[in-house]
């Protein structure tokens, strides 16, 4: 198995590529939501869900059902277009991210070597945050053209810890990146084969998470849709399929975080003590891990109640920041001196 | 945030300072006194209140440091992230209800019953209209008949000819019950009383003097 850095398929692959990730996405997202619902409702002492269908496995389908057979309105107040264009962003954003989360090392599919990722993009986590960037518009512009004061609120406090958060995100990236001395995410993978790097990279990985669960709106930092302030947030005036697809997006974009922290902290498709599967098992390696990682984002959401909007801010700059920089200075001094 | 917002003093330090005796049963009456021939009107005695026995009483620690401070922020994250992680393994406390209902207390009130008398089969109501008459919510209806040898309805010399309950305006307080001198209203135990019609929910005498459905479990002893 060797690690083709950069490898760039035929077109015709490239498409076939494509589709079978956005159908996986589409496929991966309302298992989140139930599983989100039936492990939220277990750690609350109920059932969750349970009437749809077997164990209440259907109750997704229901949900996206009703939301897209809805009426489409927008206030009188809202500016059309952009009101119509914020939750695709979102969506665009949430599915770009998602091609470049590697399910596995290049393979020979029918004679044809096939990279089980969307593109091995040669800046990996700057192609991630210039997308992060990107759909922090779907939600200032979904907030700031519904017109209405809730949904601005919703939408400038999202605006503010995007930016806060995103910072940390980066510089816990730095370390990473220094320590594997390539961007390539595929790279990063096989860098991990000695260790993965959530070992030496601790703080690095907590921070990641930590700014993760904040890039997300998800809970202890959803204060973009703090329900009980803001009445849902920069979606409150979104109904229907739109505001189904901004739910679409949160939940993959949920998927997409656990899929870079499993490839960039939890060694990617790598399987600890030597044990080398054959190829076609990596992606249910990287799967399993990234449920893993979900479960952890469910379960942090059943736990921590929401941060105060200062306190919000005061951990992000305060906390966050600072210890990103340090590990990132710590990493940088340490990669130097032994090499 | 707390730790600057004023700390309520103890109690006996708010006494010294008001100058009240330490004493408090004879304090509070010679501030009352007191208060009142200074021309102040006697108002209840704060300073003079003691919470007794069962207050709770609150141990602040030093302020913790930044690794301390830190340290115990993570500790309790984790702690809370124990706790519901072992919820997650306990049985669901929900009751599934169309399926499972709990069961009521014997004493629950719920819909009402007409009764008759077991021996001779005659309706125990005798058409008073007390019930009517203590309803509060104003949801029963009675017309009374004479009893007729041919024609004997119940036990006494009147008769219900119509008994008509409002369901939808009942309260369900049972004081149709306490007011019946023959016990022939009681609170029957069925809670489960929608409809699509408001007019299916005025109950007839046929309808209350029917062996209602029992769909309702009943609490047993030590439930």
């Amino acid at each position: 198995m060797i690690a083709l850095v950069g490898y760039y398929e035929p077109w015709w692959i490239q498409i076939v590529k494509s589709i079978v990730i956005f159908a996986v996405g589409l496929q991966l997202v309302p298992v989140v939501l139930i599983a989100e619902r039936k492990l939220l409702g277990r750690m609350q002492n109920r059932y969750g869900p349970n009437r749809v269908g077997p164990y209440g496995a259907l109750q997704p389908m229901a949900d996206i059902l009703k939301l897209l057979t809805k009426e489409q309105f927008r206030p009188t107040t809202s500016v059309g277009l952009l009101f119509a264009l914020a939750p695709l962003i979102s969506i665009l954003t949430a599915v770009a991210a998602f091609a470049i989360i590697p399910f596995g090392d290049v393979q020979n599919i029918f004679g044809t070597p096939v990279g089980l990722y969307g593109v091995d993009v040669s800046i990996g986590p700057l192609y991630l945050f210039a997308f992060g960037a990107i759909a922090f518009y779907g939600i200032m512009l979904g907030g700031w053209s519904s017109g209405s004061k809730y949904s601005f609120l919703g939408a400038m406090r999202g605006a503010a810890q995007l930016i806060s958060y995103e910072v940390s995100q980066g510089l816990a990236l730095v370390g990473v990146i220094i320590t594997a001395q390539t961007l390539s995410l595929t790279g990063i993978v096989t860098a991990q084969k000695g260790m993965w790097y959530f070992i030496p990279q601790f703080f690095g990985f907590l921070v990641f998470l930590v700014a993760g669960f904040a890039e997300t709106n998800r809970a202890p930092f959803d204060l973009t849709e703090a329900d009980a302030e803001l009445v849902g947030g920069y979606n409150t005036e979104y109904g229907g399929g739109r505001f189904a697809s901004y739910y679409f997006a949160e939940y993959l974009n949920v998927l997409v975080v656990s899929g870079i922290v499993t490839t960039v902290f939890l060694g990617g498709w790598l399987l600890p003590f030597g044990i080398h599967p054959p190829g076609w098992v990596d992606p249910f390696v990287v799967l399993a891990k990234m449920a893993i990682v979900t479960f952890l984002f469910i379960w942090v959401r059943a736990t921590l109640p929401r941060l105060r909007y200062d306190q919000l801010m005061s951990f992000g700059w305060k906390v966050l920041l600072p210890l990103a920089t340090l590990n990132a200075l710590v990493t940088a001094i340490l990669v130097t001196v032994t090499h | 945030m707390a730790d600057k917002t004023p700390r309520t003093p103890p109690l006996d330090e708010v006494q010294r300072a008001a100058g009240v005796p330490a004493d408090e049963g004879r304090g509070e009456q010679a501030a009352e006194a007191e208060l009142v021939a200074r021309g102040g009107e006697p108002s209840l005695n704060v300073i003079g209140w003691s919470p007794g026995e069962d207050v709770i009483e609150v141990r602040r620690s030093p302020k913790p440091g930044p690794s301390r401070g830190a340290w115990r922020s993570f500790a309790e994250t984790a702690r809370g992230l124990k706790t519901t992680f072992s919820r997650f393994f306990e049985r669901p406390a929900t009751v599934q209800y169309p399926e499972q209902k709990v069961p009521v207390y014997p004493r629950f009130r719920g819909r009402h019953k007409l009764h008759r008398f077991e021996d001779t089969g005659l309706e125990k109501c005798v058409g008073c209209s007390l019930c009517a008459a203590a309803c509060p919510a104003d949801c029963i209806r009675v017309v009374a008949a004479e009893n007729t040898p041919e024609n004997r309805v119940s036990a006494g010399e009147r008769y219900a000819a119509v008994y008509e309950i409002n369901l939808s305006r009942c309260i369900f307080c049972g004081y149709c019950e306490i007011a019946c001198p023959f016990d022939a209203i009681t609170m029957g135990h069925d809670y489960e009383l929608s409809d699509y019609d408001r007019d299916d929910l005025i109950f007839t005498k046929e309808m209350l003097l029917a062996e209602p459905l029992e769909r309702t479990p009943l609490r047993r002893e030590g439930e």
